[in-house]
């Protein structure tokens, strides 16, 4: 069983063992493999005397180059800062519309503003601030709380019906649906619709009509553009948060849904806010 | 008697998980153990139909090599191989088009666990352990130890397979990769473990060779420390032996590093050590080549099995566990390129004086980019695991493009090859039904990897600049949810590469039952070499 023997091909000689048909050749391994091996070794021993690497009883060794993950990272971070420091403290120091008369500063906040709103805002309001339903559309000149670079800045430190914040944006319209006929909130609805010449019934204009100067006016205006400073929505313009049909306005007077918006000055911190509203005020939409 | 015991311990093993569907403390545990309960029940009345009560059937030939459990093995790898496909393409859709996730048993969160371990333990398992039977009975020349063993080894491990893959569409989890089971699916796959590492090194010990063969060094490292690191990784404490949930015996970084010391082992020894035993048989079988170097063979193997294991913490570069921890994982890493290596070499090498049975043998193709691909994605982990570079690669798609070139062109390849060289032997057919057809499969399956690969490095790579993009003022430029949206063609292209890979294994199949079935197709014979006549210069 056991018989060297020289293979006729390779001419090397086999070990002389057999199984099932196989045998075995006796080849040196190849130079280059067994020298490439012997590198990585060298390499990895010179790298754990670099870097941390062997642990001991009371931590491990630091490697000559005193290198840590955290400490480069800190030195990574601090590096990063520092780079901004001089526009963040110059945001910090000044009034949000200040920022807008610089135009070097209003640049950095741009830049800022988009980097935080993509990782904040941008799962509500959508990657091109274009919103959806329930959360505003930040591009057009439609604005709940107003559109103004200090309202907005406002809207953003504090939040919108966030009970946390003292300062929150908050207003809340009754539910009709409580204490109103189904006929008086479909006639309602018909008249809100053809404010904005969305399709409705005719025959129901002159009841919604003096419903709407009795019941809603005093938020919405006598007009129904709208009043900012209580958060009331222009219902004159074909712009709508929950929705621009006669069903959907009707569900909207019988239950309204009110969307909230969590405050973010203390999370972000005041120089991010900043940045925040001037981005969104350039959007397009900014008063 | 025959069968008469296995069919009473069958019966016993249903009567207990209904007495544990009706203690069950929870509605999974419950429906769980119904589910095990109708599949024992279910061969409880296979296996009494086979009872020889009567006593008169002959006495079994025990002088043979027992073949049973390797040919239910053959169908059964061809099996799960497609299932694990099919589902891989259908998660692969599933990330292109979400629309496909159907609430609650078929979205992604479960399907991708029953993708990874239908291929890895399914697909993979199969092949290795019905590999492992034939090679162990060849290269010593004895029969397995024990008839009985050998079945429920490999029965035992497809109730594995059953209990884990239901209990992923279930939800039942523990959360940790490659080991969601939970702790009573544990329990029975160690102590169907235990019975294989009794059947090889039995039949290794009784063996009628002098030495023993490389490929079974590869199968017992395979078969050894995948128990220690099942048993290690899996220690937990059930809330109750009626309900589902367990505890972690580790928790924190420590829980992290058990995890992918066991994940990443999971690589090295299951989907490597475990593959290079079967390739270390097959490859020289079907080239009739002697095995190029023994003394490369000793070191490679020694080497690779000593420095695996202790690569598992660059899974958790840039975390919380220790720096020396994630230079020790990276620099164990790097210096395992070599002995991953020293496999492709003498599987490559041994083709020498074999080369030209690639033009004519679609099997020895298949065996060939197996090893191709093993040392592509050998030297790519290595580089991967370097910090600077897992900085970019890691937690993108590059990963998932890493362990694809290394699932579907490495263990997906060679078994492949495994299956198409055991069919005809163990069937006792003169060929395959179709080799042209095993030509087609190689081709689809090929540029099926290459298509994956090539699109994950793009869309990981693209995925991993994008994270890390800043602008001139120093600000993030991409939020998450648009490098998502960037990646969307790419998620398409790999759905289409899977989906080639997916046919490939259905044309396997078709194949393999043909040539059960005793069939062979009238095919013109794959081309012998066309030797262009030398036109001689004017």
């Amino acid at each position: 069983m056991s018989k060297k023997e020289i293979d006729e091909i390779s001419g090397v000689e086999t070990t002389g063992h057999e199984w099932d048909g196989i045998k075995e050749l006796n080849t040196p391994m190849p130079r280059w493999w067994l020298w490439t091996f012997y590198g990585t070794i060298v390499w990895a021993v010179i790298y754990c005397i670099l870097y941390p690497a062997i642990p001991l009883i009371n931590g491990a060794t630091p490697g000559i180059l005193g290198y840590s993950s955290r400490g480069e990272l800190a030195k990574n971070v601090a590096a990063a800062e520092e780079a901004k420091a001089e526009f963040v403290t110059q945001i910090e120091g000044m009034e949000v519309g200040a920022v807008l008369e610089n135009s070097e500063l209003t640049r950095f906040a741009v830049a800022g503003g988009e980097s935080a709103y993509k990782v904040y805002c941008s799962q509500c309001h959508g990657a091109g601030a274009s919103g959806a339903e329930g959360y505003p559309n930040l591009n057009d000149d439609e604005w709940l709380w107003g559109g103004s670079i200090d309202q907005i800045y406002h809207t953003i430190a504090h939040g919108v019906r966030y009970e946390a914040d003292d300062e929150t944006r908050f207003g809340e319209m009754p539910a009709y649906g409580e204490f109103w006929e189904r006929d008086q909130i479909n006639a309602t609805a018909n008249y809100v619709a053809s404010l904005s010449g969305l399709e409705h019934d005719e025959a129901y204009l002159d009841e919604g009509k003096t419903l709407f100067e009795e019941n809603c006016a005093a938020c919405h205006g006598e007009n129904a553009g709208g009043i900012a400073e209580l958060g009331a929505p222009d219902l004159s313009n074909a712009i709508w948060l929950y929705g621009g049909s006669v069903e959907a306005i009707a569900a909207q007077i019988r239950d309204p849904q009110h969307g909230a918006m969590p405050a973010w000055q203390e999370r972000l911190g005041d120089a991010t806010v900043k940045q925040l509203a001037v981005y969104v005020h350039s959007l397009g939409g900014g008063q | 008697m025959r069968n008469l015991g296995w069919t009473i311990l069958l019966a016993f093993g249903a009567m207990l998980s209904l007495l544990a569907a009706g203690f069950a403390q929870d509605v999974l545990f419950q429906t769980h153990a119904w589910v095990i309960f109708f599949a024992l029940a279910l061969a409880t009345i296979y296996m009494l139909r086979k009872v020889d009560f009567a006593g008169t059937a002959a006495p079994v030939d025990k002088s043979g090599y027992f073949d049973d459990p390797i040919r239910a093995g053959v169908i059964l790898t061809t099996f799960w191989g497609v299932v694990g496909f099919l589902v891989g393409v259908v998660v692969a859709l599933q990330l292109a088009f979400p629309q496909l996730n159907i609430e609650p048993y078929l979205n992604f969160g479960r399907l991708r666990p029953l993708h990874t371990s239908a291929v890895i333990f399914a697909f993979g398992g199969t092949a290795l352990i019905t590999s492992s039977f034939y090679v162990v009975q060849r290269t010593t020349s004895a029969r397995l130890i024990s008839d009985g063993l050998a079945q429920f080894v490999f029965w035992g491990y497809q109730l594995f397979i059953l209990m884990a893959a239901t209990g992923y569409v279930l939800g039942i989890t523990q959360g940790r990769e490659y080991a969601e089971p939970e702790w009573y699916v544990d329990i029975w796959i160690t102590i169907v473990w235990v019975g294989y590492l009794i059947l090889f090194l039995g039949t290794l010990f009784k063996r009628k060779e002098p030495h023993i063969y490389v490929a079974n060094w590869f199968y017992l490292a395979f078969i050894f420390t995948i128990a220690m690191l099942h048993v290690v990784n899996n220690l937990a404490m059930p809330v109750s032996p009626f309900s589902i949930k367990s505890y972690s015996a580790f928790a924190g970084v420590q829980d992290a590093l058990t995890q992918w010391w066991y994940g990443h082992n999971a690589v090295g020894f299951f989907l490597t050590a475990g593959f290079l035993g079967m390739m270390y048989y097959f490859m020289p079988k079907q080239a009739e080549r002697p095995v190029y170097s023994y003394r490369l063979s000793i070191i490679h193997f020694w080497s690779l099995i000593f420095m695996y294991i202790w690569a598992g913490p660059h899974h958790l570069h840039y975390t919380a566990l220790p720096d020396w921890a994630q230079t020790l994982g990276m620099v164990f890493s790097v210096m395992l390129w070599m002995p991953s290596w020293g496999g492709m070499i003498n599987g490559l090498m041994t083709l020498s004086g074999a080369w030209d049975k690639l033009r004519t043998d679609p099997i020895i193709r298949m065996m060939v980019i197996a090893v191709a691909f093993y040392g592509m994605s050998t030297f790519e982990g290595p580089m991967m695991s370097i910090k600077a570079v897992n900085g970019l690669s890691h937690y993108t798609d590059w990963t998932i493009g890493h362990v694809h070139s290394g699932a579907l062109g490495w263990v997906g390849m060679i078994s492949f090859g495994m299956v198409y060289f055991l069919v005809p032997r163990l069937w006792g057919r003169e060929r395959l039904y179709s080799l042209r057809m095993v030509n087609w499969h190689f081709w689809l399956a090929t540029l099926g990897i290459v298509v994956y690969a090539a699109v994950m490095w793009v869309s990981g790579i693209t995925q991993g600049l994008m994270w890390r993009e800043y602008d001139a003022e120093g600000f993030l430029v991409y939020s998450f949810a648009e490098t998502v949206a960037a990646l969307k063609p790419y998620y398409i292209l790999r759905a289409v590469g899977g989906a080639m890979y997916l046919v490939g294994g259905f044309v396997m199949a078709y194949n393999v039952y043909m040539t059960i079935k005793g069939k062979t197709r009238n095919e013109k014979p794959i081309a012998v070499a066309h030797v262009a006549s030398a036109q001689p210069a004017e």
